[in-house]
Protein backbone atom coordinates (compact mmCIF):
# COMPACT_ATOMS: atom_id res chain seq x y z
CA UNK A 1 0.00 0.00 0.00
CA UNK A 2 3.19 2.26 0.75
CA UNK A 3 2.92 3.22 -3.00
CA UNK A 4 -0.57 3.78 -2.93
CA UNK A 5 -0.13 6.57 -0.17
CA UNK A 6 2.49 8.21 -1.63
CA UNK A 7 0.23 8.98 -4.81
CA UNK A 8 -2.75 10.24 -2.70
CA UNK A 9 -2.38 13.07 -1.13
CA UNK A 10 -2.00 15.26 -4.37
CA UNK A 11 -4.75 13.34 -5.98
CA UNK A 12 -6.58 13.34 -2.67
CA UNK A 13 -6.12 17.20 -1.99
CA UNK A 14 -7.64 17.50 -5.42
CA UNK A 15 -10.81 15.53 -5.02
CA UNK A 16 -11.61 16.60 -1.68
CA UNK A 17 -12.66 20.64 -2.42
CA UNK A 18 -12.30 23.76 -3.53
CA UNK A 19 -9.28 26.13 -2.03
CA UNK A 20 -9.41 27.73 1.52
CA UNK A 21 -12.55 28.58 3.45
CA UNK A 22 -13.35 31.98 2.47
CA UNK A 23 -16.11 34.39 3.83
CA UNK A 24 -18.90 34.26 1.73
CA UNK A 25 -19.84 37.20 -0.64
CA UNK A 26 -21.99 38.38 -3.53
CA UNK A 27 -18.93 37.23 -5.37
CA UNK A 28 -18.61 33.68 -4.30
CA UNK A 29 -22.78 33.03 -5.12
CA UNK A 30 -22.21 34.77 -8.60
CA UNK A 31 -19.54 32.75 -9.16
CA UNK A 32 -21.38 29.22 -8.15
CA UNK A 33 -24.43 30.42 -10.12
CA UNK A 34 -22.42 31.14 -13.36
CA UNK A 35 -21.02 27.67 -12.51
CA UNK A 36 -23.41 25.87 -12.05
CA UNK A 37 -25.14 27.36 -15.68
CA UNK A 38 -22.13 26.36 -17.35
CA UNK A 39 -22.02 23.34 -16.03
CA UNK A 40 -26.13 22.45 -16.78
CA UNK A 41 -24.91 23.43 -20.64
CA UNK A 42 -22.11 21.36 -20.63
CA UNK A 43 -24.41 18.37 -20.09
CA UNK A 44 -27.17 19.42 -22.28
CA UNK A 45 -26.02 17.67 -25.39
CA UNK A 46 -26.17 14.34 -23.18
CA UNK A 47 -29.55 15.41 -21.60
CA UNK A 48 -31.32 15.89 -24.93
CA UNK A 49 -30.13 12.53 -26.46
CA UNK A 50 -31.21 10.89 -23.54
CA UNK A 51 -34.38 12.70 -23.94
CA UNK A 52 -35.36 12.77 -27.69
CA UNK A 53 -34.52 8.65 -27.44
CA UNK A 54 -37.87 8.33 -24.70
CA UNK A 55 -40.02 10.80 -27.01
CA UNK A 56 -42.24 9.89 -29.32
CA UNK A 57 -42.02 11.13 -33.07
CA UNK A 58 -44.30 13.72 -33.10
CA UNK A 59 -42.71 15.41 -30.18
CA UNK A 60 -39.00 15.33 -31.36
CA UNK A 61 -39.21 18.72 -32.58
CA UNK A 62 -40.43 20.66 -29.57
CA UNK A 63 -37.71 22.11 -27.19
CA UNK A 64 -39.18 20.17 -23.99
CA UNK A 65 -36.29 18.68 -22.31
CA UNK A 66 -38.82 16.10 -20.41
CA UNK A 67 -41.20 13.90 -22.94
CA UNK A 68 -44.81 14.38 -22.56
CA UNK A 69 -45.21 11.29 -22.82
CA UNK A 70 -42.37 8.60 -22.17
CA UNK A 71 -41.86 5.79 -23.94
CA UNK A 72 -39.38 3.14 -24.67
CA UNK A 73 -40.48 2.30 -27.94
CA UNK A 74 -37.36 3.37 -29.44
CA UNK A 75 -35.24 1.16 -27.72
CA UNK A 76 -37.17 -1.72 -28.44
CA UNK A 77 -37.59 -0.65 -31.99
CA UNK A 78 -33.97 0.06 -32.21
CA UNK A 79 -32.79 -3.39 -30.39
CA UNK A 80 -34.99 -5.26 -32.52
CA UNK A 81 -33.58 -4.79 -35.37
CA UNK A 82 -30.98 -6.92 -34.15
CA UNK A 83 -27.71 -5.07 -35.35
CA UNK A 84 -27.27 -3.01 -31.97
CA UNK A 85 -26.90 -6.26 -29.90
CA UNK A 86 -24.33 -7.57 -32.19
CA UNK A 87 -22.55 -3.71 -32.09
CA UNK A 88 -22.99 -3.86 -28.53
CA UNK A 89 -21.31 -7.53 -27.90
CA UNK A 90 -18.71 -6.96 -30.32
CA UNK A 91 -17.74 -3.47 -28.66
CA UNK A 92 -17.53 -5.05 -25.61
CA UNK A 93 -15.62 -8.17 -26.20
CA UNK A 94 -12.84 -6.22 -28.11
CA UNK A 95 -12.83 -3.29 -25.21
CA UNK A 96 -12.31 -6.02 -22.63
CA UNK A 97 -9.84 -8.48 -24.14
CA UNK A 98 -7.67 -4.77 -25.38
CA UNK A 99 -7.43 -3.56 -21.61
CA UNK A 100 -6.53 -6.97 -20.14
CA UNK A 101 -3.69 -7.18 -22.76
CA UNK A 102 -2.51 -3.75 -22.29
CA UNK A 103 -2.81 -4.24 -18.88
CA UNK A 104 -0.93 -7.72 -18.89
CA UNK A 105 1.74 -6.36 -21.68
CA UNK A 106 2.46 -2.69 -20.36
CA UNK A 107 3.01 -3.29 -17.04
CA UNK A 108 5.12 -6.15 -18.02
CA UNK A 109 7.23 -4.52 -20.01
CA UNK A 110 7.47 -1.17 -17.77
CA UNK A 111 8.36 -3.46 -14.67
CA UNK A 112 10.89 -4.88 -16.70
CA UNK A 113 12.33 -1.67 -18.10
CA UNK A 114 12.21 -0.38 -14.68
CA UNK A 115 13.80 -3.09 -12.17
CA UNK A 116 16.28 -5.22 -14.46
CA UNK A 117 19.49 -4.08 -15.55
CA UNK A 118 20.64 -5.58 -18.69
CA UNK A 119 22.13 -4.46 -22.08
CA UNK A 120 19.81 -3.24 -24.92
CA UNK A 121 18.05 -1.91 -22.30
CA UNK A 122 17.84 1.78 -22.84
CA UNK A 123 17.98 1.42 -26.43
CA UNK A 124 14.59 -0.85 -26.19
CA UNK A 125 13.11 2.26 -23.66
CA UNK A 126 13.57 4.92 -26.49
CA UNK A 127 12.88 2.23 -29.53
CA UNK A 128 8.74 1.84 -27.60
CA UNK A 129 8.55 5.30 -25.94
CA UNK A 130 9.59 7.05 -30.04
CA UNK A 131 6.02 4.81 -31.39
CA UNK A 132 4.34 7.31 -29.19
CA UNK A 133 5.45 9.61 -32.19
CA UNK A 134 4.01 7.90 -34.55
CA UNK A 135 0.17 8.62 -35.74
CA UNK A 136 -2.36 5.67 -36.12
CA UNK A 137 -3.28 7.14 -39.43
CA UNK A 138 0.11 6.75 -40.64
CA UNK A 139 0.07 3.02 -39.83
CA UNK A 140 -3.79 2.00 -40.80
CA UNK A 141 -2.51 1.49 -44.55
CA UNK A 142 -0.01 -1.21 -43.87
CA UNK A 143 -2.18 -2.16 -41.34
CA UNK A 144 -4.58 -2.67 -43.63
CA UNK A 145 -2.45 -4.48 -46.27
CA UNK A 146 -0.80 -6.94 -43.67
CA UNK A 147 -4.91 -7.82 -42.35
CA UNK A 148 -5.42 -8.46 -46.31
CA UNK A 149 -2.65 -10.73 -46.30
CA UNK A 150 -3.25 -12.97 -43.45
CA UNK A 151 -7.08 -13.00 -43.85
CA UNK A 152 -7.26 -10.60 -40.68
CA UNK A 153 -10.05 -8.08 -42.32
CA UNK A 154 -13.50 -8.42 -40.29
CA UNK A 155 -12.98 -10.12 -37.49
CA UNK A 156 -12.12 -9.33 -33.60
CA UNK A 157 -8.90 -9.96 -34.40
CA UNK A 158 -7.76 -7.67 -37.31
CA UNK A 159 -10.03 -5.05 -35.11
CA UNK A 160 -7.87 -5.97 -31.76
CA UNK A 161 -4.08 -6.41 -32.54
CA UNK A 162 -3.07 -2.58 -33.41
CA UNK A 163 -3.99 -1.86 -29.65
CA UNK A 164 -2.61 -4.97 -28.13
CA UNK A 165 0.41 -2.94 -26.34
CA UNK A 166 0.74 0.72 -26.33
CA UNK A 167 4.04 2.80 -25.86
CA UNK A 168 1.99 5.30 -23.43
CA UNK A 169 0.61 2.50 -20.79
CA UNK A 170 4.60 1.04 -20.91
CA UNK A 171 5.31 3.81 -20.28
CA UNK A 172 2.72 4.58 -17.27
CA UNK A 173 3.51 1.84 -15.85
CA UNK A 174 7.22 2.62 -16.01
CA UNK A 175 6.93 5.33 -13.93
CA UNK A 176 4.93 3.63 -11.49
CA UNK A 177 7.38 0.89 -10.70
CA UNK A 178 9.99 3.76 -10.06
CA UNK A 179 7.75 3.98 -6.98
CA UNK A 180 8.50 0.47 -5.93
CA UNK A 181 11.41 0.10 -3.55
CA UNK A 182 13.92 -2.54 -4.76
CA UNK A 183 14.37 -3.48 -1.38
CA UNK A 184 11.08 -5.24 -1.53
CA UNK A 185 12.33 -7.32 -4.61
CA UNK A 186 15.22 -7.72 -3.21
CA UNK A 187 13.85 -9.23 -0.46
CA UNK A 188 11.24 -11.27 -2.23
CA UNK A 189 14.32 -13.03 -4.16
CA UNK A 190 16.20 -13.74 -1.27
CA UNK A 191 12.84 -15.60 -0.29
CA UNK A 192 13.41 -17.57 -3.13
CA UNK A 193 10.69 -16.51 -5.66
CA UNK A 194 11.26 -16.47 -9.39
CA UNK A 195 11.42 -13.30 -11.24
CA UNK A 196 7.81 -13.87 -12.50
CA UNK A 197 6.13 -14.33 -8.90
CA UNK A 198 7.84 -11.24 -7.73
CA UNK A 199 6.42 -9.11 -10.52
CA UNK A 200 3.18 -10.52 -10.15
CA UNK A 201 2.63 -11.27 -6.38
CA UNK A 202 4.65 -8.02 -5.27
CA UNK A 203 4.93 -5.44 -7.95
CA UNK A 204 1.59 -5.45 -9.34
CA UNK A 205 -0.50 -5.48 -6.30
CA UNK A 206 1.63 -2.15 -5.26
CA UNK A 207 0.96 -0.30 -8.26
CA UNK A 208 -2.81 -1.23 -8.11
CA UNK A 209 -4.11 2.42 -8.56
CA UNK A 210 -2.32 2.98 -12.37
CA UNK A 211 -3.41 -0.70 -13.10
CA UNK A 212 -6.79 0.82 -12.72
CA UNK A 213 -5.86 4.33 -14.29
CA UNK A 214 -4.57 2.26 -17.31
CA UNK A 215 -7.42 0.29 -17.64
CA UNK A 216 -9.85 3.00 -17.79
CA UNK A 217 -7.85 4.68 -20.35
CA UNK A 218 -7.26 1.80 -22.59
CA UNK A 219 -11.10 0.45 -22.26
CA UNK A 220 -12.70 3.92 -23.27
CA UNK A 221 -10.10 4.71 -25.58
CA UNK A 222 -11.51 1.14 -27.41
CA UNK A 223 -14.92 1.49 -26.32
CA UNK A 224 -15.22 5.14 -28.93
CA UNK A 225 -12.70 4.03 -31.04
CA UNK A 226 -13.49 4.58 -34.89
CA UNK A 227 -11.11 5.27 -37.82
CA UNK A 228 -9.85 1.45 -37.70
CA UNK A 229 -13.00 -0.93 -36.67
CA UNK A 230 -14.17 1.32 -39.95
CA UNK A 231 -11.07 0.55 -41.93
CA UNK A 232 -10.97 -3.09 -40.78
CA UNK A 233 -14.45 -4.34 -41.05
CA UNK A 234 -16.83 -5.28 -43.90
CA UNK A 235 -19.67 -6.83 -42.46
CA UNK A 236 -22.41 -5.30 -40.32
CA UNK A 237 -21.95 -8.06 -37.82
CA UNK A 238 -18.69 -7.19 -37.60
CA UNK A 239 -19.07 -3.41 -37.04
CA UNK A 240 -18.47 -1.72 -33.30
CA UNK A 241 -20.68 -0.07 -31.46
CA UNK A 242 -19.16 3.59 -33.28
CA UNK A 243 -19.02 1.67 -37.06
CA UNK A 244 -22.76 0.51 -36.30
CA UNK A 245 -24.11 3.86 -35.11
CA UNK A 246 -22.09 5.80 -38.07
CA UNK A 247 -23.46 3.49 -40.84
CA UNK A 248 -26.81 3.47 -39.13
CA UNK A 249 -27.60 7.24 -38.67
CA UNK A 250 -26.35 7.04 -42.31
CA UNK A 251 -29.37 5.59 -43.92
CA UNK A 252 -31.72 8.25 -44.74
CA UNK A 253 -34.43 6.77 -43.71
CA UNK A 254 -33.65 6.34 -40.10
CA UNK A 255 -35.81 8.80 -37.94
CA UNK A 256 -33.81 11.10 -35.46
CA UNK A 257 -35.55 9.70 -32.47
CA UNK A 258 -33.90 6.48 -33.66
CA UNK A 259 -29.97 7.81 -34.07
CA UNK A 260 -30.51 9.28 -30.55
CA UNK A 261 -31.57 6.10 -28.96
CA UNK A 262 -28.31 4.39 -30.79
CA UNK A 263 -26.12 7.10 -29.46
CA UNK A 264 -27.52 6.72 -26.08
CA UNK A 265 -27.18 2.80 -26.36
CA UNK A 266 -23.17 3.90 -27.01
CA UNK A 267 -23.07 6.48 -24.18
CA UNK A 268 -24.80 5.20 -21.29
CA UNK A 269 -22.75 2.26 -20.67
CA UNK A 270 -19.60 4.26 -20.10
CA UNK A 271 -21.87 7.15 -18.54
CA UNK A 272 -23.36 4.92 -15.49
CA UNK A 273 -19.51 3.58 -14.97
CA UNK A 274 -18.10 6.90 -14.55
CA UNK A 275 -21.18 7.72 -12.17
CA UNK A 276 -20.47 4.65 -10.06
CA UNK A 277 -16.67 5.23 -10.11
CA UNK A 278 -16.14 8.98 -10.21
CA UNK A 279 -13.36 9.43 -7.44
CA UNK A 280 -11.80 6.44 -8.92
CA UNK A 281 -11.77 7.19 -12.41
CA UNK A 282 -10.63 11.09 -11.70
CA UNK A 283 -8.25 10.17 -9.89
CA UNK A 284 -6.71 7.86 -12.72
CA UNK A 285 -7.32 10.96 -15.60
CA UNK A 286 -5.60 12.77 -13.24
CA UNK A 287 -2.03 10.47 -12.77
CA UNK A 288 -2.32 8.89 -15.97
CA UNK A 289 -2.79 12.83 -17.49
CA UNK A 290 0.19 13.90 -14.97
CA UNK A 291 2.98 10.60 -15.23
CA UNK A 292 1.97 9.92 -18.69
CA UNK B 1 18.14 -25.86 -16.41
CA UNK B 2 22.02 -26.99 -14.62
CA UNK B 3 23.17 -24.32 -17.37
CA UNK B 4 20.23 -21.88 -16.04
CA UNK B 5 21.87 -22.53 -12.49
CA UNK B 6 25.51 -21.63 -13.55
CA UNK B 7 24.70 -18.35 -13.93
CA UNK B 8 25.28 -15.61 -12.00
CA UNK B 9 22.73 -13.29 -10.75
CA UNK B 10 22.88 -10.05 -13.15
CA UNK B 11 23.04 -13.34 -16.00
CA UNK B 12 20.16 -14.37 -15.04
CA UNK B 13 18.62 -10.77 -14.78
CA UNK B 14 19.30 -10.62 -18.44
CA UNK B 15 17.97 -13.96 -19.49
CA UNK B 16 14.73 -13.18 -17.47
CA UNK B 17 14.70 -9.23 -18.95
CA UNK B 18 14.72 -10.91 -22.32
CA UNK B 19 12.12 -13.63 -21.66
CA UNK B 20 9.55 -11.08 -20.64
CA UNK B 21 10.20 -8.82 -23.44
CA UNK B 22 10.25 -10.95 -26.13
CA UNK B 23 6.82 -11.03 -27.11
CA UNK B 24 6.61 -7.58 -26.92
CA UNK B 25 9.94 -6.94 -28.77
CA UNK B 26 8.16 -8.77 -31.94
CA UNK B 27 4.92 -7.03 -31.38
CA UNK B 28 6.34 -3.43 -31.22
CA UNK B 29 8.51 -4.82 -34.08
CA UNK B 30 6.12 -5.74 -36.50
CA UNK B 31 2.85 -3.77 -35.62
CA UNK B 32 4.98 -0.61 -34.86
CA UNK B 33 8.37 -0.24 -36.81
CA UNK B 34 7.39 -2.35 -39.80
CA UNK B 35 4.33 -0.50 -40.60
CA UNK B 36 6.27 2.49 -40.37
CA UNK B 37 8.86 2.17 -42.74
CA UNK B 38 6.35 0.15 -45.21
CA UNK B 39 4.29 3.88 -45.19
CA UNK B 40 6.99 6.08 -46.44
CA UNK B 41 8.04 2.96 -48.31
CA UNK B 42 4.79 2.91 -50.34
CA UNK B 43 4.67 6.75 -50.36
CA UNK B 44 7.67 6.59 -52.84
CA UNK B 45 5.20 4.02 -54.81
CA UNK B 46 2.20 3.67 -56.90
CA UNK B 47 -0.49 1.34 -56.28
CA UNK B 48 -3.39 0.71 -56.33
CA UNK B 49 -4.33 -2.29 -54.22
CA UNK B 50 -4.99 -4.83 -57.15
CA UNK B 51 -1.91 -3.92 -59.87
CA UNK B 52 1.84 -3.77 -59.23
CA UNK B 53 3.62 -1.70 -57.25
CA UNK B 54 5.85 0.39 -59.31
CA UNK B 55 8.51 2.77 -58.23
CA UNK B 56 7.69 6.48 -58.91
CA UNK B 57 10.24 8.30 -56.71
CA UNK B 58 9.03 11.49 -55.80
CA UNK B 59 5.60 11.75 -58.24
CA UNK B 60 3.14 11.13 -55.07
CA UNK B 61 4.65 14.42 -52.92
CA UNK B 62 4.93 16.45 -56.58
CA UNK B 63 1.53 15.52 -57.10
CA UNK B 64 0.27 16.34 -53.56
CA UNK B 65 1.89 20.02 -53.31
CA UNK B 66 0.42 20.72 -56.76
CA UNK B 67 -3.26 19.43 -55.78
CA UNK B 68 -5.58 22.48 -54.86
CA UNK B 69 -7.70 19.96 -52.62
CA UNK B 70 -4.50 19.06 -50.06
CA UNK B 71 -3.73 22.61 -50.21
CA UNK B 72 -7.65 23.36 -48.75
CA UNK B 73 -7.61 20.50 -46.71
CA UNK B 74 -3.78 21.11 -45.21
CA UNK B 75 -5.56 24.88 -44.49
CA UNK B 76 -8.41 23.53 -42.98
CA UNK B 77 -6.42 21.34 -40.57
CA UNK B 78 -4.33 24.39 -39.04
CA UNK B 79 -7.79 26.25 -38.85
CA UNK B 80 -9.12 23.73 -36.42
CA UNK B 81 -5.62 23.97 -34.65
CA UNK B 82 -5.46 27.39 -34.51
CA UNK B 83 -8.82 28.01 -33.34
CA UNK B 84 -9.48 24.70 -31.45
CA UNK B 85 -6.06 25.08 -28.89
CA UNK B 86 -6.57 28.68 -27.98
CA UNK B 87 -10.06 28.26 -27.09
CA UNK B 88 -10.30 25.46 -25.29
CA UNK B 89 -7.74 26.19 -23.43
CA UNK B 90 -8.65 29.37 -22.08
CA UNK B 91 -12.52 28.27 -21.75
CA UNK B 92 -10.85 24.93 -18.90
CA UNK B 93 -8.41 26.88 -17.47
CA UNK B 94 -11.33 29.66 -16.85
CA UNK B 95 -13.67 27.03 -15.85
CA UNK B 96 -10.61 25.40 -14.04
CA UNK B 97 -10.02 28.62 -11.95
CA UNK B 98 -12.85 29.61 -10.74
CA UNK B 99 -13.96 25.84 -9.79
CA UNK B 100 -10.79 25.69 -7.85
CA UNK B 101 -12.25 28.44 -5.86
CA UNK B 102 -15.46 26.97 -5.28
CA UNK B 103 -16.75 24.30 -2.00
CA UNK B 104 -20.04 24.18 -2.10
CA UNK B 105 -21.45 21.03 -4.15
CA UNK B 106 -18.04 21.17 -5.85
CA UNK B 107 -18.37 17.51 -6.41
CA UNK B 108 -21.37 17.70 -8.37
CA UNK B 109 -20.05 20.45 -10.60
CA UNK B 110 -17.27 19.12 -11.59
CA UNK B 111 -18.87 15.91 -12.22
CA UNK B 112 -21.22 18.05 -14.72
CA UNK B 113 -18.21 19.52 -16.48
CA UNK B 114 -15.78 15.76 -16.50
CA UNK B 115 -18.87 13.85 -17.90
CA UNK B 116 -18.81 14.92 -21.64
CA UNK B 117 -15.63 13.56 -21.64
CA UNK B 118 -16.75 10.11 -21.05
CA UNK B 119 -18.94 9.94 -24.04
CA UNK B 120 -17.73 8.90 -28.03
CA UNK B 121 -17.20 10.92 -30.42
CA UNK B 122 -19.18 9.50 -33.09
CA UNK B 123 -22.63 9.51 -30.96
CA UNK B 124 -21.87 12.89 -29.84
CA UNK B 125 -21.27 14.05 -33.32
CA UNK B 126 -24.38 12.48 -34.36
CA UNK B 127 -25.88 14.30 -31.67
CA UNK B 128 -25.03 17.71 -32.75
CA UNK B 129 -25.68 17.23 -36.18
CA UNK B 130 -29.47 16.65 -35.53
CA UNK B 131 -28.96 20.30 -33.12
CA UNK B 132 -27.93 21.94 -36.33
CA UNK B 133 -30.48 21.01 -38.72
CA UNK B 134 -33.03 23.57 -40.17
CA UNK B 135 -35.86 23.88 -38.84
CA UNK B 136 -38.27 22.27 -38.28
CA UNK B 137 -35.75 19.45 -37.29
CA UNK B 138 -32.51 21.16 -35.53
CA UNK B 139 -32.57 22.35 -31.98
CA UNK B 140 -30.57 24.95 -32.07
CA UNK B 141 -32.69 26.75 -35.34
CA UNK B 142 -36.10 25.70 -32.76
CA UNK B 143 -34.42 27.49 -30.36
CA UNK B 144 -34.00 30.75 -32.26
CA UNK B 145 -36.89 31.21 -34.20
CA UNK B 146 -39.18 30.87 -30.75
CA UNK B 147 -37.48 34.22 -30.59
CA UNK B 148 -37.88 35.48 -33.92
CA UNK B 149 -34.19 35.58 -34.89
CA UNK B 150 -33.48 34.36 -38.40
CA UNK B 151 -32.10 31.24 -39.40
CA UNK B 152 -28.54 30.17 -39.05
CA UNK B 153 -27.15 27.46 -41.51
CA UNK B 154 -24.79 25.71 -39.74
CA UNK B 155 -23.42 22.60 -41.57
CA UNK B 156 -24.74 23.84 -45.04
CA UNK B 157 -22.86 26.80 -44.93
CA UNK B 158 -18.99 26.79 -46.39
CA UNK B 159 -18.33 29.74 -43.51
CA UNK B 160 -20.22 27.90 -40.34
CA UNK B 161 -19.67 24.44 -41.36
CA UNK B 162 -16.06 24.08 -39.83
CA UNK B 163 -16.51 25.98 -36.63
CA UNK B 164 -19.79 23.96 -36.05
CA UNK B 165 -17.89 20.63 -36.27
CA UNK B 166 -15.42 22.14 -34.40
CA UNK B 167 -17.84 22.76 -31.42
CA UNK B 168 -18.38 19.34 -30.41
CA UNK B 169 -14.88 18.39 -30.60
CA UNK B 170 -13.84 21.50 -28.21
CA UNK B 171 -16.98 20.73 -25.81
CA UNK B 172 -15.94 16.59 -25.46
CA UNK B 173 -11.77 17.51 -24.66
CA UNK B 174 -13.36 20.67 -22.25
CA UNK B 175 -13.62 17.83 -19.29
CA UNK B 176 -9.99 16.57 -19.54
CA UNK B 177 -8.15 19.92 -19.58
CA UNK B 178 -10.03 21.43 -16.48
CA UNK B 179 -9.51 18.03 -14.65
CA UNK B 180 -5.54 18.62 -15.50
CA UNK B 181 -6.15 22.33 -15.01
CA UNK B 182 -7.08 21.33 -11.51
CA UNK B 183 -4.53 19.07 -10.59
CA UNK B 184 -2.26 21.71 -11.51
CA UNK B 185 -3.43 24.74 -9.59
CA UNK B 186 -3.78 22.22 -6.39
CA UNK B 187 -0.36 21.72 -6.76
CA UNK B 188 1.11 25.21 -6.60
CA UNK B 189 1.87 25.64 -2.23
CA UNK B 190 -0.87 27.71 -0.70
CA UNK B 191 2.33 29.80 1.24
CA UNK B 192 2.86 31.50 -2.23
CA UNK B 193 -0.40 32.81 -1.85
CA UNK B 194 -1.01 33.74 1.19
CA UNK B 195 2.65 35.58 1.02
CA UNK B 196 1.12 37.60 -1.76
CA UNK B 197 -2.04 38.30 0.22
CA UNK B 198 0.13 39.49 3.62
CA UNK B 199 1.85 41.88 0.57
CA UNK B 200 -1.45 42.84 -0.41
CA UNK B 201 -0.71 41.80 -4.04
CA UNK B 202 -4.24 42.01 -6.32
CA UNK B 203 -5.99 39.09 -7.59
CA UNK B 204 -4.66 39.77 -10.86
CA UNK B 205 -0.90 39.76 -10.17
CA UNK B 206 -1.25 36.91 -8.60
CA UNK B 207 -2.84 35.23 -11.07
CA UNK B 208 -0.24 36.54 -13.89
CA UNK B 209 2.93 36.41 -11.30
CA UNK B 210 2.25 33.42 -9.12
CA UNK B 211 -0.78 31.08 -10.80
CA UNK B 212 0.27 31.15 -14.66
CA UNK B 213 3.88 31.04 -14.55
CA UNK B 214 4.04 28.13 -12.13
CA UNK B 215 1.43 25.75 -14.65
CA UNK B 216 3.27 26.49 -17.11
CA UNK B 217 4.39 22.58 -16.99
CA UNK B 218 0.39 21.77 -16.83
CA UNK B 219 -0.19 24.24 -20.09
CA UNK B 220 2.45 23.12 -21.82
CA UNK B 221 1.16 19.53 -21.77
CA UNK B 222 -2.62 20.81 -22.60
CA UNK B 223 -1.54 22.92 -25.48
CA UNK B 224 0.60 19.60 -27.05
CA UNK B 225 -1.69 17.42 -26.40
CA UNK B 226 -4.93 19.11 -27.33
CA UNK B 227 -3.14 20.50 -30.72
CA UNK B 228 -2.50 16.77 -31.39
CA UNK B 229 -6.15 16.02 -31.22
CA UNK B 230 -7.19 18.88 -33.33
CA UNK B 231 -4.31 18.28 -36.02
CA UNK B 232 -5.72 14.71 -36.25
CA UNK B 233 -9.64 15.49 -36.36
CA UNK B 234 -11.97 12.97 -38.22
CA UNK B 235 -14.40 11.12 -35.79
CA UNK B 236 -16.60 14.50 -35.55
CA UNK B 237 -15.77 15.84 -39.19
CA UNK B 238 -16.90 12.27 -41.12
CA UNK B 239 -20.16 11.53 -38.90
CA UNK B 240 -21.35 14.91 -39.17
CA UNK B 241 -20.64 15.19 -43.11
CA UNK B 242 -21.39 11.65 -44.27
CA UNK B 243 -23.35 11.70 -47.71
CA UNK B 244 -21.35 14.81 -48.50
CA UNK B 245 -17.73 13.80 -46.95
CA UNK B 246 -15.96 16.90 -46.02
CA UNK B 247 -18.63 19.82 -46.29
CA UNK B 248 -19.41 22.13 -48.90
CA UNK B 249 -16.65 23.11 -51.38
CA UNK B 250 -14.51 20.48 -49.17
CA UNK B 251 -14.68 23.54 -46.29
CA UNK B 252 -14.50 20.92 -43.03
CA UNK B 253 -11.98 18.38 -44.68
CA UNK B 254 -8.89 18.13 -42.61
CA UNK B 255 -5.87 15.74 -43.50
CA UNK B 256 -7.14 12.79 -41.89
CA UNK B 257 -10.25 12.82 -43.96
CA UNK B 258 -8.34 13.08 -47.08
CA UNK B 259 -6.11 10.17 -46.04
CA UNK B 260 -9.05 8.17 -45.26
CA UNK B 261 -10.77 8.90 -48.74
CA UNK B 262 -7.66 8.57 -50.64
CA UNK B 263 -6.78 5.44 -49.35
CA UNK B 264 -10.08 3.53 -49.07
CA UNK B 265 -12.78 4.97 -51.68
CA UNK B 266 -10.22 5.84 -54.29
CA UNK B 267 -7.67 2.78 -53.62
CA UNK B 268 -4.79 5.28 -54.38
CA UNK B 269 -1.92 3.67 -51.24
CA UNK B 270 0.86 5.33 -52.74
CA UNK B 271 -0.62 8.78 -52.57
CA UNK B 272 -2.46 8.58 -49.48
CA UNK B 273 0.77 7.03 -47.96
CA UNK B 274 2.60 10.00 -49.07
CA UNK B 275 -0.35 11.87 -47.23
CA UNK B 276 -0.18 10.40 -43.97
CA UNK B 277 3.84 11.16 -44.12
CA UNK B 278 3.02 14.57 -44.78
CA UNK B 279 0.58 14.73 -41.57
CA UNK B 280 3.60 12.88 -39.61
CA UNK B 281 6.04 15.70 -40.07
CA UNK B 282 3.13 18.22 -39.87
CA UNK B 283 2.76 16.65 -35.57
CA UNK B 284 5.86 16.74 -35.82
CA UNK B 285 6.86 19.79 -36.27
CA UNK B 286 4.19 21.60 -34.52
CA UNK B 287 4.86 19.81 -31.44
CA UNK B 288 8.40 20.33 -31.25
CA UNK B 289 7.60 24.06 -32.22
CA UNK B 290 5.60 24.37 -29.26
CA UNK B 291 7.69 22.94 -26.82
CA UNK B 292 10.75 25.51 -27.74
CA UNK B 293 8.82 28.31 -27.89
CA UNK B 294 6.55 27.73 -24.70
CA UNK B 295 9.72 26.22 -22.54
CA UNK B 296 11.63 28.99 -23.32
CA UNK B 297 9.65 31.86 -22.08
Amino acid sequence: MAVAEQIRPTTDALLKTGGPKRPANMGQYVRWALLFLGGILMVMPIAYMISTSLKWPHEIYNLKLIPEEPTIENYTFVLEDGRFYWWFLNSIIIALITTICNVLFDSLVGYTLCKFRFPGRYIIFIAILSTLMIPTEMLVIPWYLMSQQFGWLDSYWGIMFPGLMTAFGTFLMKQFFETVPDDFIEAARIDGLNELQIWWTVAMPLVKPALAALAIFVFLGNWTAFIWPLIVTNSVEMYTLPVGLSSFGDEADVAWELIMTGAAISTIPTLIVFLIFQRFIIRGVVMAGLKG
Amino acid sequence: MTRYRNLSIKQKQIVWAYAFLAIPIVFYGVIRFYPTGNAILISFQDWNLLGDRTWTGLDNYAKLFADPTFWKVFKNTFVYLLIGTPVSLVVSFFIAYHLDKTRFMHGFLRMLYFLPFMTSAVAMAWVWRWFYQPVPIGLFNNFLSTFGIPQIAFLNSTTNALPSILAPAVWAGLGFQIIIFMAGLRAIPQSYYEAARIDGVSTWTVLWEITLPLLKPTIVFIVVFSSIGFLRIFDHVFNMTTGNPGGPLNSTKPLVLMIYETAFSSFDMGYAAAQTVVLFLVLLVVSLLQLRILRDR
